[in-house]
């Protein structure tokens, strides 16, 4: 058995449910994401488009992330889920400098990496991961791509030709793919960033990963005495800002 | 809205996006790397030496070279170790080792590195410090084993060479960064650590005889003229991919790795080649050339670390 992912971006409107969906379903911690919908806008006024494209971990069978974690914190399930024990997680960072696509986050409040594991847990129990059952085109598929029957691969099979992967020259063998995808939407260097420039929000660069109020010296400090951060979460940090608005 | 203006029709924008990550590994891994090269590069350059000149000629060497490693070796791994997120469960890489990982076979290498260098740093301070805790057990009985210098050294020479490449190889492993090519790289760190090996012995090898500061003057030369003429490849003539020109036009459109990497380049490289080259029977200028040297080699390796690090690579 080999779990994939397929997203029909023909289908995929942006409205963002999946990584909701992701973030509610995993706690993801404030400014980080393990799936995301990027935006892109083509064209010139009046000859413009918008595409959309979510992004998650591929899961790749041959997996940059896996071959350089030193300790196999980032290991394979048997089911081709590339899981991460972050029990076991030193946080060197090594596995964010490797994965060509961006997809691990060094977590702020546990201060290990992380990443997508296509709802492990969830599977585990026989569910779908959580950002397929919010989808409302049904624009994510999933399932498992060694059986000829499944629906994904049977939508890999009708769809010959216009199934694409991200940096397939990196030989990652992602099994993660795209219905319709293009240059604009899989290629990071086929766009521009306009820094500090967006249409909701501000494009930022974050000092350092991890939690920029945890200092060096707490990182020897905290696992003895704790940090007084301990106790932040999403909901104590939201409080905390809404309580810094008034 | 008028910068939008100057975006070229044909040309997406990413109107939506989440913050970059910024710099994963930093100044931290630069002087990582830095420390490295010395721990390294003066067992190298100290192992050319005896083999060619007597001891007579470097009366300290026997004893400096290992202080000197031991010193960067633990600059080198102190950094290694706070630059972690889970700084304790740094012993995982020992219990849990993941063999396909250049992390974890560095680090086994360069701890076991580090002990033979202990080894011969504690029997060659107190032997040549005679008088020093004369009469302490623990002293007499280092002394004692004064022999296993010459056993160990073969073994640190050999096991300095892969201690000194191996960062090479994780800078492979990182398959998202373009930019850092193995063999290139193999060979970038082998040439840093001869560059600030004979760096540190010109700067403590005052006293030692013409014909080894001469072959020292050499080593400095040809370390830093071929790590130039690579560092000139890749920056002028890198066409083949498109990352790593994206890459390179960080440095190539000004601003201040512009300004870092010819600060290396001119520190690390032009200056200490001129005056090895022109002066290298001048005292006071090859130590000036052995700092700047120092200097250089900070600069070009924290621009050549950081520069890929800038790329979107979603
Ligand atoms: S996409 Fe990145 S994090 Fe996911 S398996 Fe591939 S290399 Fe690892
Ligand atoms: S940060 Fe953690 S998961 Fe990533 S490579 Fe290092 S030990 Fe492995």
């Amino acid at each position: 058995m080999k779990l994939g992912f397929l997203v029909d971006l023909n289908l995929c409107m942006g409205c963002k449910g999946c990584e909701i969906a992701c973030k509610v379903e995993n706690e993801v911690p404030l400014s980080s994401w393990r799936l995301r919908v990027k935006y892109i806008d083509i064209g010139s006024f009046p000859d413009t488009s918008r595409s959309f494209t979510p992004l998650r971990c591929n899961h790749c069978e041959n997996a940059p992330c896996e071959r350089i974690c030193p300790v196999s914190a980032l290991h394979y399930l048997d089911n081709g889920i590339v899981n991460i024990d972050s029990e076991r997680c030193i946080g060197c960072a090594g596995c964010m400098m490797a994965c060509p696509y961006g997809a691990i986050y060094m977590d702020p409040e546990s201060n290990t990496a992380d990443k997508c594991t296509y709802c492990a847990h969830r599977i585990e129990g026989g569910l779908m991961p959580s950002c397929v059952v919010a989808c409302p085109t049904e624009a994510n598929i999933f399932g498992d791509v060694e059986d000829e029957t499944s629906q994904i691969s049977r939508y890999i099979m009708e769809h010959q030709g216009n199934v694409q992967v991200r940096k397939p020259e990196k030989h990652t063998n992602p099994l993660h793919y795209y219905v319709g995808g293009g240059n604009n939407t899989l290629n990071p260097l086929a766009h521009e960033r306009i820094e500090g420039y967006g249409l909701f929000n501000n494009i930022t660069t974050l000092d350092h990963p991890g939690n920029p109020n945890r200092s060096i010296l707490d990182r020897f400090l905290e696992p003895i005495f704790g940090h007084p951060n301990d106790n932040l979460d999403n909901k104590s940090l939201l409080d905390m800002n809404s309580k810094g608005d008034k | 809205m008028d910068h939008v203006s100057t975006i070229e029709a044909t040309k997406a924008i990413v109107t939506m996006d989440v913050a970059h990550t910024g710099i994963i590994w930093g100044w931290m891994i630069t002087l990582n790397m830095w420390a490295k090269s010395i721990g390294t590069g003066v067992i190298l350059v100290g192992a050319f030496l005896l083999y060619r000149h007597k001891h007579e000629d470097m009366p300290s060497l026997r004893w400096l070279m290992p202080l000197i490693s031991f010193i960067a070796l633990n600059v080198f791994l102190f950094f290694t170790l706070i630059d972690l997120h889970q700084p304790f469960r740094m012993i995982h890489i020992f219990t849990h080792p993941h063999w396909t990982s250049s992390i974890t076979v560095g680090a086994w290498l360069a701890s076991i590195f580090l002990v033979l260098v202990s080894i011969m740093m504690f029997t060659s301070f107190f032997t040549h410090f005679s008088e020093f805790r004369k009469n302490c057990a623990v002293a007499k009985a280092v002394r004692s084993k004064d022999g296993l210098y010459e056993k160990v050294f073969p073994f640190t020479v050999f096991l300095a060479f892969p201690v000194t490449m191996y960062t090479a190889i994780i800078m492979s492993q990182s398959a998202a960064r373009e930019l850092w090519v193995p063999g290139a790289e193999l060979i970038q760190m082998l040439l840093a650590a001869f560059m600030v090996g004979s760096a540190s012995f010109i700067l403590i090898g005052g006293k030692w005889a013409e014909a080894v500061k001469k072959d020292l003057a050499m080593i400095l030369a040809i370390s830093v003229l071929f790590s130039f003429i690579m560092y000139m490849g890749e920056y002028f003539f890198s066409y083949k991919a498109a990352e790593v020109e994206a890459t390179l036009a960080y440095i190539h459109s000004g601003g201040p790795y512009f300004l870092d990497f010819w600060t290396g380049m001119l520190l690390g490289y032009i200056i200490p080649f001129i005056i090895a080259t022109t002066m290298n029977d001048n005292r006071t200028m090859m130590k000036f050339a052995a700092v700047t040297t120092f200097i250089g080699l900070y600069f070009a390796k924290s621009t050549w670390l950081e520069i890929p690090q800038l790329l979107p690579l979603s």
